[in-house]
């Protein structure tokens, strides 16, 4: 206690020596003329003004009233059930409106009592300085010393210390118990639903491609073999989300003479389809904007651009990595099936995902 | 409640997810046989051969200078053999074609030929080869499901148009139109025909249902009226928070202003 | 006690409930302490107001929503009124949601009310402190009632963050997409924390009853806690006043709280309700059943946050390319922890300004009254700066928005700001710190020379002269009334050296007040009056 105390004279002395740092108040000053003189208003001056002000507040009441009384009309008159958007649409407008004017009625009424009928000179109040008197000050430290020579805080050593112990460590239990909140994340982020042999199918319908069904410029979107099924059940509703939000693929034909590949991945494509993730490298939005002729895809969210026929490189925006390629090839019927699964994590970047 | 435990538990069996699956997988199959039927393509045999030769003679005067006499395509303008009646009829409707002075997309314009002139010139082009044909009436009688077309709207198109077809932005000053006065035919066009970087949706991609219920999902966001009152364009989040700045809390300073003002 | 009792009967009711009152809660030594209380009066100072009373719709309309919302993630296949949403499967949040909107009458209203009323409670809350500010109100004794305020807005945005991500819609959806991604380019602990907060994988089906406990329990029941220390204290310092003839440090000036003040603030209170009403009835906001429910593989054109996150989604757009790299086999995902790390650090910058001009000035005399903004124009610069560089960032969310209506191109719109953020924020300061210098120098002009009163005469000589006319006292008292701040020089200490700290601040002393204008004294407009007087 005596300590910090001396700390604390010692940071005055210090701020002392910065006098200089401190505003000038110049001995020449202006003297404060004091507050302006009050201003009579008409409704001060004139018994008829001071009239005609009251009638106004009283009528901005009575508004008041007649804007409730519509609110309560509007909410039975309007139904919203049976498939009418007009009737929902004028429930919302007119319950809104009613209730809107029984609001500025009472608001606008009260302003313009208090600026018109009531005083308007202004006063002033004394304002004391915020820290206490040097006697409140003393009989607080005199609390302090009291109580800590009643308890022994200082010098009940052992108490002291462990309770410190104590305290530092309760806390503890509860953090621990937020551990459930969800699994360790393993190696879950780093495998998708695909898998040698899957057959790409089209999003929603969950119906399976054929090769010969991508037109040079078309976009299939694209989940894979089984995603759809998950969803038609509730139990398994969640898991078919969370798998979608990795597996996502957009399928693209493009010229293969524009596609630019590297040796590793000669037989990734079909015949110009390439199939690429569709969970942006960034944050995780679907990267889906495909651009025809440029070639280019574009994340709605980011504005990260990356060139589909050179490997989805990053050509603009806030993306590092390419998007993962989904190496694919055509089953004995003609349908486009992956050949394995992403050979890297698909989605935004984490900590982790080369280890 | 016994009996809803039973279907439960039967619905975990790993008999029943195989039974599910086989299911799914027999019902998708005939759907998608029933699906893979082509694009409906037209060489010119719906037009007459007058058509044709008007239409020829328009594209000579107005056309072949960008297009090539044969249609053949320049430096300046894409071939346009096998692109369709379905392209004639959605660039020169819209205005976009006739094209005007090069920019990073064809814009909206008046329309610059009289229908006739538009069939004609969508006569010759068919007649050049086998493209997509101008939509048959019953894809654009907006009978399709709604729900559905919206669902495959939101996977397909959203993300660049935006979920009610307010339109967006695409690289390089290009955009994706808004699509809230684009006509059922026009929509059924584009889709067929992927105009200019908007990628083509074949009927092997989108059948011809999944295009009707996509048809009469926008047709109802078009119509319906905008329900909770003034749609403020449709464009989300940052035009409310604008609106929130300027007119509600720029409204509420001026109330503060006539409050803190002295009376006279 | 039967004086009391007798008092209560001759006055009738409202007396007798008085007296019922302060016999038991004491009701008239409150009433006697705080009654009469002076507030100074001033547009300005009804902002807090506004964020005040803007909390309370959203308690009061929150409070009708939680009545209908269902917060759980469990499938299931609409069969609602809303056409185009019929037969879709979604999640019963999103169901409720929808039917909140079309099967509950008012409910619509409601919903539009509380989003609106969001956006303006967080609106206002930053431009009160902007007001604060500007006025330097957060100088001693009022600092860590600024860090309450400020701790009050990080609050506003947690609270409209939780609750845009409610409705399990696909705006909400891919909103919570982009915070899954940005946890889990947090070195090391990044998919600790994203598996934590979603409960497994994203999306998981847990996450948002979690957002609705602590959107309508924790969230709120800290704002109310802030909100009350933000008020005692504000009692407890009495409101500051702006500078003018009668204002001192040492009062108050203004108008009582009862009547005048209940009146003005109460029927604003029905202002602020009344106007969120007429927008939230005639103005659409969120119209969740245009966006259908959460999958993971659909996104809108135009997905963008709530205005107030928009700064933090516009730093995201901003980063450039190819930040992340790899080193000892681990990812540093540097295009995630980048604008993270300008956030915070902005964040904390506001949050401590106060110490940081405090330590900088030594000034430690308390001030309640304000400084008008030219007064001091290095804090006025570095708050333009401030919010230029804001508002970079939170044009920044709206890229694609600005390239479509405005034609240009989307990425030559984004290089723009990406310069513009380095650039305006500087050129922000340096304007604004001159026109207020000047602004200064044309006040002392007014004092010394009198207003330009538009009126032309003629001298003897022929020469034309425009008449200035000399100002009142309570004028120009306002524009005289303010304190001249001189550089600190580096000093010594006790053992004879200048420390570090010594010389660090007392350049940032130099910085702050090297250039100024003194306000003009007694003697110098007696000077100027003579000068006048030998011209003519």
């Amino acid at each position: 206690m005596s300590d910090k105390k001396t700390e604390l004279v010692k940071h005055d002395e210090v701020e002392h020596q910065y006098e200089a740092g401190l505003a000038k108040v110049n001995a020449d000053k202006f003297t404060d003329p004091g507050i302006e003189p009050h201003r009579v208003r008409m409704t001060d001056k004139s018994v008829k003004h001071e009239k005609t002000a009251a009638r106004q507040v009283a009528a901005l009441f009575l508004i008041s009233i007649a804007g409730s009384i519509f609110a309560i009309w509007a909410y039975f008159g309007f139904r919203v059930y049976g498939f009418d958007l007009n009737s929902i649409r004028n429930n919302a407008l007119f319950l809104g409106l009613g209730i809107s004017l029984g609001m500025f009625g009472i608001g606008i009424g009260a302003v313009h009592w208090a600026k018109t009928l009531m005083p308007d000179a202004e006063v002033s109040e004394a304002r004391h300085q915020t820290r206490g008197t040097e006697e409140t000050r003393a009989a607080a430290i005199e609390v302090i010393k009291l109580a800590n020579e009643e308890s022994g805080f200082s010098r009940r050593k052992l108490i002291r210390r462990s309770l410190y112990g104590a305290l530092a460590l309760f806390p503890i239990p509860g953090l621990v118990i937020f551990r459930d909140l969800g699994p360790n994340p393993a190696d879950k982020l780093k495998h998708t639903m695909w898998s040698a042999g899957a057959k790409l199918m089209r999003d929603p319908s969950g119906t399976p491609i054929k090769a010969s069904d991508v037109q040079v410029g078309s976009v299939f979107h694209v989940i894979p073999e089984g995603l759809a099924e998950l969803g038609e059940n509730d139990a398994t509703y969640g898991k078919m989300l969370e798998e979608k939000a990795k597996a996502a693929v957009l399928l693209v034909r493009v010229d293969p003479a524009d596609l630019k590949e590297s040796e590793a991945r000669k037989d990734w494509s079909y015949q110009g389809i390439v199939a690429y993730s569709k969970i942006c490298t960034h944050v995780g939005c679907p990267v889906a904007l495909y651009e025809q002729h440029t070639h280019h895809l574009l994340c709605p969210c980011h504005q990260s651009t990356f060139d589909l026929t050179d490997e989805c490189k990053v050509i603009f925006g806030p993306a590092s990595r390419p998007l993962p390629q989904l190496p694919i090839t055509v089953d004995a019927e003609g349908y486009l099936v992956a050949r394995s699964d992403f050979t890297e994590p698909v989605g935004p970047s984490f900590w982790d995902r080369k280890a | 409640m016994a009996m809803t435990k039973k279907l439960k538990n039967a619905r975990r069996s790993p008999w029943a997810a195989v039974a599910a699956i086989a299911a799914g997988l027999i019902i998708t199959g005939s759907g998608y046989a029933a699906a893979t039927a082509s694009t409906p393509t037209d060489s010119g045999s719906s037009y007459t051969s007058d058509q044709v030769d008007s239409g020829h003679k328009l594209f000579l005067s107005n056309c072949a200078s960008c297009h090539g006499k044969n249609a053949e395509g320049t430096a300046n303008a894409p071939s346009l053999i096998g692109v369709g009646a379905a392209s004639v009829l959605f660039q020169v409707e819209t205005g976009r074609m006739p094209g005007q002075a090069s920019g990073p997309q064809l814009q909206v314009k008046p329309v610059q030929f009289k229908q006739a002139d538009i069939d004609a010139l969508a006569a010759w082009v068919s007649s050049l080869a086998p493209g997509p044909a101008a939509p048959s009436a019953e894809y654009l009688a907006k009978t399709g499901n709604a729900s559905r077309g919206g669902e495959i709207f939101r996977i397909n198109c959203a993300m660049c148009h935006n979920a009610v077809g307010a339109g967006g932005a695409l690289t390089g000053g290009k955009y994706a139109p808004a699509l809230t006065h684009t006509s059922a035919a026009h929509i059924y066009e584009a889709m067929v025909t992927g105009p200019q970087n908007m990628p083509v949706f074949s009927n092997s991609n989108l059948t011809l249902e999944d295009k009707t219920d996509v048809i009469t999902y926008l047709q109802q966001v078009q119509t319906n009226p905008s329900i909770g009152g003034y749609d403020l364009g449709n464009l989300g989040p940052v035009v409310e928070g604008l609106f929130a700045w300027i007119f509600m809390l720029g409204g509420l300073v001026l109330i503060t202003m006539w409050l803190g003002a002295k009376s006279n | 006690m039967t004086t009391a009792n007798n008092t209560a009967k001759k006055g009738g009711f409202l007396a007798g409930t008085a007296n019922y009152l302060d016999e038991r809660v004491g009701v008239a030594g409150i009433l006697k302490t705080f009654g009469r209380k002076v507030f100074p009066d001033h547009w300005s100072f009804m902002l807090g107001e506004v964020a005040l009373y803007s909390f309370l719709v959203l308690l009061l309309s929150g409070t009708f929503l939680t009545f209908f919302f269902q917060p759980a993630m469990t499938p299931v296949v609409y069969d609602g009124i809303y056409g185009p949403l019929k037969g879709a499967h979604m999640s019963v949040a999103y169901a409720s949601t929808i039917d909140i909107s079309f099967e509950v009458r008012g409910g619509l209203l409601m919903r539009q009310v509380h989003h609106w009323s969001a956006l303006l409670f967080v609106a206002s809350a930053g431009l009160h402190m902007l007001r604060v500010f500007f006025t330097g109100a957060f100088r001693k004794p009022r600092e860590i009632n600024w860090v309450v305020g400020f701790a009050l807005f990080v609050l506003g945005m947690a609270g409209g963050f939780t609750g845009y991500s409610l409705p399990d819609d696909l705006l909400s959806g891919n909103g919570l997409r982009i915070i899954d991604g940005m946890l889990k380019g947090v070195p090391v602990i990044g998919s600790w924390i994203s598996s934590l907060l979603f409960g497994g994988e994203f999306p998981g089906e847990n996450i948002v009853a979690r957002l609705y406990s602590l959107h309508i329990m924790l969230i709120p029941a800290l704002i109310l806690v802030f909100i009350a220390i933000h008020l005692f204290m504000v009692v407890i310092h009495k409101h500051s006043h702006y500078s003018g003839p009668g204002k001192r440090d040492d009062n108050v000036v203004g108008y009582p709280l009862a009547p005048v003040y209940v009146a003005k603030a109460g029927g604003f209170f029905f202002i602020v309700f009344g106007a969120i009403m007429l927008v939230a009835a005639t103005f659409t906001i969120n119209p969740v059943w245009n966006y259908g429910g959460y999958d993971p593989s659909p996104v809108s054109a135009g997905t963008q946050p709530d205005w107030y996150i928009g700064w933090l989604d516009g730093a995201l757009r901003l980063t450039p390319s190819h930040l992340e790299f790899e080193a000892g086999g681990y990812t540093y995902s540097m295009n995630v922890l980048l604008p993270m790390i300008v956030g915070v650090l902005f964040l904390i910058i506001v949050a401590l300004y106060p110490f940081i001009e405090a330590w900088v000035t030594g000034d430690k005399r308390e001030h309640h009254v304000l400084d008008r903004p030219r007064n001091a124009p290095t804090r006025t610069a570095i708050g333009a700066a401030g919010v230029v560089f804001y508002a970079v960032l939170w044009a920044g969310a709206a890229t694609d928005l600005i390239a479509t209506n405005f034609k240009m191109s989307l990425n030559q719109v984004l290089t723009t700001l990406q310069i513009s953020l380095i650039v305006l924020p500087v050129l922000a300061y340096y304007i604004t710190k001159r026109l207020a210098l000047s602004l200064q120098r044309k006040d002392r002009e007014i004092v010394l020379h009198g207003r330009e009163s538009g009126r032309i005469v003629r001298l003897p000589h022929g020469e034309f002269i425009e008449v200035h006319e000399e100002i009142d006292e309570y004028t120009r008292y306002k524009l005289v009334d303010f304190v001249n701040y001189e550089p600190i020089m580096a000093r010594p200490n006790a053992r004879g050296k200048i420390t570090i700290r010594g010389r660090i601040r007392a350049s940032m002393s130099r910085w702050f007040f090297e250039d100024r204008v003194t306000p003009v004294t007694p003697a110098e407009l007696e000077a100027a009056h003579k000068h006048g007087k030998e011209l003519h």
